[in-house]
């Protein structure tokens, strides 16, 4: 063996080593979009309730545009832009949670193509995590996966593989992470699939044919029970479907249609979708059962959150309102101000909420009213939906990562 | 397909012996990375990457190459660069990984970049454009002195992120100045100029000065065309229709004299030019918003000699594209937007006559977002670009609608 192979062999096997140790996920980690259970619940976590200067721990300067939000793992914060006349760059960016402090950036080129609608741009998906390994997807279809210090493990080019999968507006279904399979979501009017990718490996374990038309919308998880393992939902205009994120099979399907756009929220066993307004279902192995419609509740470009015996959804006029999870009745309405883009998350009894123009809103939702406790202008636009880790709010504007916190 | 899953989770102890491990192995990794690999081992982590054929199956041998390539350390600086020019597009990702991963070593090690040695590289314009960006930007990150030292001599390079830096400079000094000093500045930008949005900034200027600017030419609009239909796209049932006009363009090319059964009776080949600056054929606007409709469009493109060139198509219609009577790529999408290089399909055009055709496709939504009937399309390299083809020799500018 030449010294080159011997020194390879010992560089493999520290690849090796963290590609097979422990997914080792924090209690404080915000793994994907709309958080770990993609239900935009940050468990045991205060945040501060009064928003004001002294609660911007850090900011710090991005590089490209972005709509993609935050992740949090292991007290790194992990981030996508991308850049370029016609954004074809595309960068990863980690962050050290407490400083603020750029620890790497990696850059790659796209593969697949980048158009998009000017308010999106090719870094709209979110980032996943499995605690250990991080994935990037881009509007150009193009699935990246870095270890925690930015070591390149596998790259799928999924936009030139399928060239048609795409759409000119921009593609922003953003993956998640279930049993050590990342899922994708890849619809456009032209080609549309979904697939699941080995985490370790980089290698398709399924890909199944989907509805063949333009959706936004990012998978959601039902997390694994006792008596029953995970699913992965997929939503499009068709309905939502669930499948079994380990073969792809299809478990079950809910065919009344659904928005394009904000995505389907599991809280407490029941299938809250954005379909004919909303609508809970409370799915089963193979069968799902219809609970309620509501046409009060009618989320836009926000998904909803349930939390405290409450449905809350934003509507297009920037109209929160307050849904009960039992049966869909409206139980009330709170103004906020501008249009949201961004999901709100909610932490110790709190919602926190995002409008474009940038103005941060505390909202304490109760049985009867929801109020207004604190807001906040940050003067810059903000599209994605925030993170949150231990104690610390994180958001990202078109200009910088900001992390909210109560001051030390 | 079989897929092996080999994924696990270990907790706790297990956990901690692997830490442990890999914290052993990192130092000894550290140590024994102060002699490098040879160069042949060098060399063949280069062709592992360059020659990776995507779709997942060979992370593993990648992996295992940047490995070799990051324990190189500065002396794979240059080979790894040299290997963009035969890497695949997910090649050169895993390349530019290996790179970044030196460069930042070297850098927070407080050790100096190769300097010398990577400015002879971004200098050698027979060198990959994007690898040549890459040492680029890795300098200027230490030195940003570099933009002033080499921009300026990079207004025609091959690389297009080059040009635009060197045509900002000129916009911005020419903004600066009056009168004929200004548009010989702006004239100067233009040669370089391959995006729209410059483009548009120096045309504006010049023509502000008097000067007359032909920007579909500078892009490489093709303005003539042949144009027939309308035939049946009702119910978006026409995009797979094989109609007359596409039959022959798959077999021996169009037949600019026939007569073919459209949808509203009997139609023929009929020329169509635009003089919009941006190679705009507006077939609802010229012609009609047939609904649920194809039209078909031909011209032809003379090249001097066979070369590697791009077709870059622009429309919100579904379309498909045929080069000398080979279906180059097909997408039905209707009214998800539209601009200007759009679509981007590499082609080899043979010396001589080449035949470009189009089928253009509009539905029946009715929405007002939803009644653009148009397509543009033009000719250009790599970096954008525009090329011109040959003149038409005489008697056969019928074909193309004209004379481009």
């Amino acid at each position: 063996m030449s010294r080159g192979q011997r020194i390879s062999g010992i560089g493999m096997l520290c690849l090796g080593l963290l590609c097979s140790s422990s997914a080792d996920v924090q209690a404080e980690d915000w793994l994907q979009f709309r958080g770990n259970a993609t239900d935009s619940v940050a468990v045991n976590e205060a945040l501060p309730t009064e928003l004001s200067g002294s609660t911007i721990a850090w900011k710090s300067e991005l590089p490209g545009r972005g709509v993609s939000g935050p992740i949090i793992a292991n007290g790194q914060v992990y981030l996508s832009s991308s850049s370029g006349y016609s954004q074809d760059r595309l960068h990863v960016l980690c962050f050290d949670a407490d400083s603020g402090n750029k620890a790497w950036e990696r850059q790659f080129h796209a593969t697949g193509r980048t158009m998009t609608h000017e308010k999106m741009s090719n870094a709209t998906p979110t980032m996943a995590s499995d605690g250990q390994r991080v994935f990037a997807f881009f509007s150009s279809n193009d699935l990246i996966c870095l270890d925690s210090s930015g070591r390149l493990l596998w790259f799928r080019g999924l936009g030139s593989e399928f060239p048609n999968a795409s759409n000119s507006l921009g593609m922003s279904s953003s993956p998640v992470v279930v049993g050590g399979i990342v899922v994708v979501q890849v619809e456009s009017d032209a080609e549309a699939f979904a697939c699941g990718i080995d985490i370790a490996s980089g290698e398709t374990k399924w890909q199944i044919e989907r509805p063949r038309a333009a959706n936004w919308t990012s998978p959601s998880v039902i997390p694994a029970t006792n008596k029953q393992p995970a699913l992965v939902l997929l939503q499009s205009s068709k309905g939502l479907t669930a499948v079994d994120p380990q073969s792809g099979k299809i478990q079950w399907n809910f065919e009344k249609g659904a928005s394009t756009i904000p995505s389907a929220t599991v809280s407490k066993g029941t299938v809250y979708v954005p379909s004919n307004g909303l609508t809970a279902l409370r799915p089963g192995t193979e069968q799902v059962e219809e609970l309620w419609n509501s046409g009060n509740l009618s989320p836009s470009t926000p998904s909803p959150v349930v939390m405290d015996g409450m449905a809350l959804v934003v509507n297009s006029s920037g109209v929160l309102t307050a849904g009960n999870p039992e049966n869909g009745e409206r139980l009330w309405q709170l103004r906020l101000r501008g249009a949201f883009s961004s999901t709100p998350v909610v932490a110790n009894g709190y919602l926190y909420a995002f409008n474009e123009a940038g103005v941060a809103f505390v909202v304490k939702p109760e049985a009867d009213k929801g109020t207004i406790v604190s807001e906040m202008d940050l003067a810059e636009t903000i599209l994605c939906s925030p993170g949150v880790s231990n104690g610390g709010l994180f958001v990202r504007s078109d200009r910088h990562l900001i992390k909210l916190a109560t001051p030390k | 397909m079989e897929i092996r899953q080999h994924y696990f989770y270990p907790q706790g102890r297990g956990c901690m012996r692997a830490w442990r491990g890999l914290l052993t192995a990192c130092v000894l990794w550290s140590v024994l990375s102060a002699s490098a690999p040879a160069a042949d081992a060098v060399s063949n982590a280069v062709q592992v990457l360059q020659s990776l054929k995507g779709g997942g199956v060979d992370n593993k041998s990648a992996q295992r190459a940047v490995v070799t390539l990051v324990g190189s350390g500065e002396r794979a600086m240059l080979p790894i660069l040299q290997g963009f020019q035969n890497a695949s597009p997910l090649g050169a990702n895993w390349l530019r990984n290996s790179f970044e991963q030196i460069a930042d070593r070297i850098v927070s090690t407080g050790k100096p970049l190769p300097t010398t040695a990577l400015e002879e590289f971004i200098r050698d314009t027979t060198q990959s454009a994007t690898a040549r960006r890459l040492a680029y930007e890795t300098l200027r990150a230490q030195d940003p002195a570099i933009e002033s030292r080499m921009i300026p001599e990079m207004l025609l390079d091959p690389g297009a992120e080059f040009r635009r830096d060197a045509v900002a400079r000129l916009v911005e000094e020419a903004s600066k100045a009056e009168g004929p000093a200004a548009v010989e500045l702006y004239r100067k930008a233009l040669t370089g100029a391959v995006h729209e949005d410059q483009v548009k900034v120096v045309a504006e200027a010049l023509r502000k000065n008097g000067e007359t600017v032909d920007i579909s030419r500078h892009f490489g609009f093709v303005s003539r065309w042949m144009l027939t239909g309308p035939f049946d796209n009702r119910e978006e049932k026409g995009f797979a229709v094989a109609y007359a006009p596409e039959k022959e363009f798959e077999t021996q090319g169009p037949s600019l004299s026939a007569e073919y059964d459209g949808m509203n009776g009997k139609v023929t080949w009929k020329p169509l030019e635009t003089t919009d600056d941006y190679g705009l054929i507006d077939i609802a606007a010229q012609i009609e918003n047939f609904k649920g409709s194809a039209m078909y469009a031909s011209t032809v493109w003379n090249s001097p000699a066979e070369q590697s060139l791009q077709i870059r198509l622009g429309t919100p219609n579904a379309w498909k594209l045929w080069v000398n009577g080979k279906l180059m790529f097909e997408r039905e999408e209707y009214h998800r937007s539209s601009q200007m290089d759009q679509y981007v399909i590499p082609v080899t055009l043979k010396a001589g006559d080449n035949s470009i055709c189009l089928k253009i496709c509009q539905n029946e939504q009715t929405q007002e977002w939803a009644q653009k009937y148009q397509y543009q399309l033009r000719v250009c390299d790599s970096t954008g670009a525009g090329v011109l083809p040959a003149p038409v020799a005489a008697g056969n500018s019928e074909k193309s609608g004209g004379e481009q």
